[in-house]
């Protein structure tokens, strides 16, 4: 299986090569991808530079133009398909139809894959892309069980990619708007969620709240850390009491289930975390090639190791395993 | 400007669901009903033996009837429902999903509000391949909404104007998890609250809804003060999303204020009054938080 790294700046993109990854996957410094914040991501420079570095190691670069193009201008969007196919991007991930029907009209030798932003999440709907735009590779949305996975690699005619590691939506990926409910911009439109500009913190009485946009997402005690206000691991109220409705803070982690990826037929591993420190996309990325490595000998993979890398947070194997729901 | 009841988003008991149609057939001034389970399906089997004669009703008293798509699909059984559904042929059918899409190219369908539409060139595409309607997703801001009906005028396009705003959907059951149950064997907790679980901040603001693995909004939209400036732009239907309230009521407003019989801020008053309790909401349309209300 392929191992496919975030790099959010061209010292993550070294990182994650040097780190043994099979690919890494970048966007453009702008609204048309969706890990839009600030200090994140490459211009037009870095990223041929990036792709010439990557290719001198056999490493391939997949560029990221996943938002949807904002009506009106989508000469933004396709600027940004042209310029990464001109970088000589390996493949590019893209959710929104109308840029992928120009992708493939634009540039038909270049290889789409289709972003989990497109929530593509069984074969008719993967049958689709592949019959309209000629795709090569679907990231699998994070809603579906390890034997889900499999039942879809028998059905369809692209190869797949799926998260094992890093953050994790709850919701279906590019079908949820809860961030511009609270503050105005959403992972579809802008390529944010949560946006840090509209994050506050609070203390009353002994209490840290963390609020995104005028709503209070979370309150902390002394003993607790104050965490990140993401709107779907927040602590909410019901009639049924205070708690973490939609998910714990937890992040994925699928290192256990490698052996059932692989016997899925899934093609690629990805790591999510475009956003995170150079050093952490080094230590992810050697704990999976290593893990791979493991898995390939037919020797145990050491879980623990990996486990160290979410740096003391909570993990879940997410919807992979079918409890989850 | 023609009026749409979306498809009902809860899970309502059989016979209050029938005859939520029913009165609607009888007597509310709305053009075209979306029927059918869109959230969640293991719920369709409670009143699919209904659906015939609501169908037949509402297409006697003189409304388009369209039948929604599942939202999420990703079950075998869900996977031969969009087909079945796609190839039935009897009532035109609005996707909210790719899948269904696959069946439906070339032929006349429309395209709900989740599918994932948000610019013109995306538009164009499925109005190619037999889109003829086109339910725009909530979050769209008005600049882009005008652009797309600009783009497609042979196209009816429309925006959700009233009712709790649909702003995620899970593999995982919420009202399953909150009640401890597995989303297997989840007891349909989700009929206890027809108008949606209220969720609260910390502090006690109303802030979204549970509905099974749909998460919707607290606020109520309100968009009977745009309702002008969306006919302008091109707009030809404005979306009703059924709440636990007289929704015919709602349509009259909606009528009333598109037709000038109705002052906006009048409009405003009578909503509040027919849905007491939830705040309404128009940020989306202005490009600020949906939670908002612009004056």
């Amino acid at each position: 299986m392929e191992l496919i790294c975030p790099a959010g700046t061209p010292a993550a993109l070294k990182a994650a090569v040097a780190a043994g990854a099979d690919a890494v996957y970048c966007g453009f410094r702008d609204e048309t991808n969706a890990r839009n914040f600030p200090g994140l991501n490459f211009s037009r420079d870095e990223l041929r530079t990036g792709v010439e570095h990557a290719h001198r190691s056999g490493v391939r670069v997949l560029v990221a133009v996943n938002t949807f193009p904002r009506a009106g201008a989508l000469e933004l969007w396709h600027r940004a398909v042209d310029e990464a196919v001109a970088a000589g991007a390996d493949a590019l991930i893209l959710a929104d139809l109308g840029l992928l029907a120009y992708a493939a009209e634009r540039h038909p030798g270049q290889r789409l894959h289709v972003s989990v932003q497109a929530a593509a999440a069984n074969p008719d709907a993967i049958a689709f892309y592949v019959e309209a735009f000629g795709v090569r590779r679907v990231v699998l949305p994070r809603v579906l069980s390890v034997p889900e996975i499999a039942a879809i690699v028998r059905e369809i005619d692209c190869e797949t990619e799926v998260f094992v590691f890093g953050g994790l939506c709850v919701m279906a990926e590019g079908r949820c708007s809860l961030s511009s409910y609270a503050t105005g911009q959403s992972p579809n439109m802008q390529g944010v969620c949560s946006p840090a500009g509209h994050v506050s913190y609070e203390e009353r009485d002994g209490r840290m709240l963390s609020r995104l946009g005028r709503f209070t997402v979370n309150a902390f005690g002394p003993d607790e850390a104050a965490g990140y206000p993401t709107l779907c691991k927040g602590r909410f109220a019901t009639d049924r009491g205070a708690g973490y409705l939609f998910e714990d803070p937890v992040s994925l982690d699928a290192a256990t289930l490698l052996p059932a990826l692989r016997e899925a037929g899934v093609t690629a591993l990805k790591i999510e975390g475009r956003q995170r420190s150079r050093a952490y996309t080094e230590r992810v990325v050697g704990g999976f090639r290593d893990a791979l490595a493991a898995l390939a000998a037919g020797r145990e993979i050491d879980t623990a190791a990996l486990a160290d890398l979410t740096e003391g947070q909570a993990t879940t194997t997410g919807a992979y395993r079918k409890t989850w729901r | 400007m023609q009026l749409t009841l979306g498809p009902v988003l809860y899970h309502w008991q059989p016979d209050d669901w029938r005859d939520f149609y029913f009165r609607i057939a009888d007597e509310a001034e709305i053009d075209t009903v979306v029927l059918g389970e869109t959230v969640c399906s293991k719920r369709a089997p409670f009143f699919a033996e209904y659906l015939p004669a609501v169908a037949e009703r509402l297409i006697a008293a003189g409304k388009q009837v369209l039948l929604g798509s599942a939202i999420l699909i990703s079950l075998p059984r869900e996977r031969r429902q969009a087909a079945e559904l796609a190839e039935s042929g009897e009532f035109m059918v609005e996707a909210n999903d790719l899948t269904c899409l696959r069946y439906l190219q070339g032929r006349p369908h429309a395209v709900g509000p989740f599918v994932n539409v948000y610019n013109e060139a995306t538009a164009t595409w499925l109005a190619e391949r037999g889109a003829r309607r086109l339910s725009l997703p909530p979050e769209l801001p008005l600049p882009s909404i005008r652009t797309i009906a600009a783009t497609l005028p042979g196209v009816t396009v429309e925006v959700f104007a009233f009712g709790r705003v649909p702003l995620a959907i899970s593999a995982r059951c919420y009202h399953a998890r909150l009640h401890g149950l597995a989303k297997d064997n989840c007891r349909f907790v989700c009929g206890k609250d027809p108008d949606g679980l209220p969720v609260r901040t910390l502090d006690g603001d109303g802030f979204l809804a549970v509905n099974g693995v749909q998460t919707l909004s607290h606020t109520c939209a309100d968009l009977l003060g745009e309702a002008r400036a969306l006919a302008e732009a091109g707009v030809g239907a404005l979306r009703l999303s059924p709440q636990r309230c007289d929704m015919v009521a709602v349509a009259r407003v909606f009528r009333d204020v598109l037709d000038g019989r109705c002052e906006v801020s009048e409009g405003h008053r009578a909503l509040a009054r027919l849905y007491p309790d939830v705040p309404f909401a128009n940020g989306f349309v202005h490009g600020v938080a949906g939670a908002g209300m612009v004056a």
